[in-house]
């Protein structure tokens, strides 16, 4: 940890963390529409993508994440080409997937791209491994999701065989086995980091730990306040598998605008959209305008507002949950490249500081 | 069957197992949690997720407990023997959800509501289908006080009204209101693709989404 000793170890609800603040902000290439309401290709999306991308770093943001998807709503199934694109174009700003679907892809494959994009983006790489809510890359690739919970245990125990670097040996069920067998490009200064992205389940939560993986809690729905156990489940797990404490992250989605009603207005008609669709497919109830006030209010997972509103909330939730990481998921389907644009303008240049401010106040020795 | 519980054992440890643990736990009820493994793999988990509930076996869990609560993934329940439940009150919180979890060909057919598939299997216990139409993450939240106007409603559907009157006061010590459905079969309006099933919702809305579901039918 070698980046992490420079800063000031900060106390935080949670307990101690030694790891400086990240601020980040993820995407999953959700389509988007021109200022017409016209839907723009999936090749200018992706552009987009870049684009937000390079900007995000010019405007002091930390970790650029791109999920996995497979859907004409998201149409990002290739997240890391899109990443190196970025990683080409940035210095400082780290690259990463936001969630890679490590269970229908091949371990071996997802360590030779992100070990490529670490190379390109000289160290900046980094890989959270997970589930995410998308679902459909298991048709597309053929696997059965009913196999969902074996796929991910043996393809993350051999992810973890493959960071430790050399030729691996390595024996499954799911996959063909490897003997002895060099896999590259080797990383120049040891494994990049990996998190677990864990959505509600504690024993993923000591799994993280297990393998010595960082934790990001993708908190998409309910009380934040509710994964408070899960920061301390995962610095107990540590301890007592002997590892070293690990950064913990929050992934939560929202909206940053001029204001308030601004944002709430730019995104509610989206959201609403998109969740009356998944809601006909996955058979659940549609949401009010009411539950979602709830989510977007302080008991809930939705950081939609004006920099000041988004910033008292990502502050509150760090400190609550112990977590040195935000990244907020930006973008709905639907909205234009202006309103995203300057939803990442807003981020950088207003809601990090004043989060970094916050959180500073929070901690001065003479509160 | 108990003629009231105060003993709850939860099978299964995922997302869904933990939160009724703990709300069983803050109900005042003595609670045990098991999974196919040892629980020595869950002490840590329990320690701190869920302190004060007891990690077992399940065997061990079963048969202390006055109700059981299966909170398993449900492609996983063809491999639960039958035997471990013979002679209890069980609560199926399980949804057969293809869309989000696969296929499984034991619940693929239509005439049949998961929970009287999970029954015909379960052949010697008493199964009650409830907890499963509320999200985990809103579960604990969602809870209210006796009494509260805003108090959500949870369904409770079984073939035996006696045992579903038993899991209907648990439900109300919870924090929910119960609303008793008077058969397994009923129990469909529960399940995802249903009206209720992913909100959370007062008894009286809860009422009027599954009327207006059933003339819409």
């Amino acid at each position: 940890m070698t980046t992490s000793t420079a800063e000031t170890p900060r106390e935080t609800a949670g307990g101690s963390t030694r790891f400086p603040l990240v601020l980040g902000l993820d995407t999953f290439g959700d389509h988007e529409h021109d200022a017409e309401d016209r839907p723009l290709s999936h090749a200018q999306t992706i552009r987009n993508v870049v684009e937000e991308g390079v900007l995000a770093e010019q405007v002091g943001v930390d970790f650029f994440g791109i999920g996995e998807h497979h859907t004409d709503d998201f149409p990002m199934p290739a997240a890391d080409v899109v990443l190196a694109a970025i990683a080409a174009r940035t210095k400082r700003i780290h690259v990463g997937s936001a969630v890679t679907v490590l269970s229908s892809d091949d371990p071996v494959r997802v360590f030779q791209r992100f070990s490529t994009l670490n190379a390109i983006s000289n160290g900046r790489a980094e890989v959270v491994l997970g589930r995410g809510s998308s679902i459909d890359s298991f048709p597309l690739f053929g696997y059965d999701l009913a196999n969902y919970e074996e796929l991910f245990e043996e393809k993350v125990n051999l992810f973890a065989e493959l960071l430790k670097g050399g030729p691996v040996t390595w024996h499954g069920n799911l996959r063909p086995s490897l003997n002895n067998q060099d896999v590259v490009p080797y990383t120049e200064a040891g494994p990049f980091r990996t998190w677990i992205g864990v959505g509600g389940s504690p024993q993923s939560v000591v799994r993280a730990a297990h393998y010595g993986f960082s934790l990001m809690l993708a908190i998409i729905g309910g009380s934040p306040a509710r994964f408070r156990p899960f920061s301390r489940l995962f610095l107990q797990a540590l301890e007592k598998f002997g590892r070293e404490p690990l950064p913990i992250g929050v992934h939560s989605p929202g909206h940053v605008a001029e204001t308030d009603e601004k944002a709430l207005e730019e995104f509610w008609p989206r959201w609403l959209h998109i969740i009356t669709k998944m809601s006909k497919v996955r058979g659940f109830a549609i949401p009010t305008l009411e539950s979602f006030r709830y989510e977007v209010g302080p008991q809930g997972a939705l950081f939609i507002g004006s920099p000041e509103t988004v910033a008292q909330k990502i502050a509150a939730n760090l400190m609550t949950l112990g977590a040195n990481r935000f990244d907020l998921k930006f973008g709905m389907p639907g909205l234009s490249p202006d309103s995203l644009m300057r939803n990442i303008e807003l981020y950088g240049t207003k809601v990090i500081p004043r989060v970094r401010e916050l959180l500073a106040e929070s901690t001065r020795p003479d509160d | 069957m108990p003629l009231s519980v105060q003993r709850i054992a939860v099978l299964g440890a995922g997302h869904v197992g933990p939160v009724i643990a703990r709300m069983a736990l803050d109900a005042g009820f003595e609670v045990a949690i098991a999974t196919s493994g040892s629980p020595e793999n869950l002490d840590l988990v329990t320690q701190v997720v869920m302190p004060g509930v007891e990690a077992r076996w399940a065997a061990d869990a079963v048969a202390a407990a006055d109700m059981v609560v299966l909170s398993i993934p449900l492609h996983r329940f063809s491999a639960l023997d039958p035997a471990l439940l013979a002679g209890k009150l069980v609560v199926d919180a399980m949804n057969y959800w293809a869309p989000a979890d696969g296929a499984a060909p034991m619940f693929q057919g239509k005439e049949l509501s998961s929970s009287e598939i999970v029954q015909r299997r379960l052949s010697q216990s008493t199964v009650i289908k409830s907890l499963n139409q509320i999200a985990y993450q809103d579960l604990e939240d969602g809870r209210r006080p006796v009494g509260s106007l805003d108090r959500h409603a949870i369904g409770v559907a079984g073939d035996d009204s006696n045992a579903a009157n038993v899991v209907g006061e648990v439900i109300d010590r919870i924090g929910y209101d119960p609303v008793m459905l008077d058969s397994l079969r009923a129990g469909r309006v529960l399940q995802p693709g249903g009206p209720v099933f992913g909100a959370v919702l007062t008894r009286s809305e809860f009422e009027r989404a599954i009327h207006t579901a059933a003339v819409q039918s």
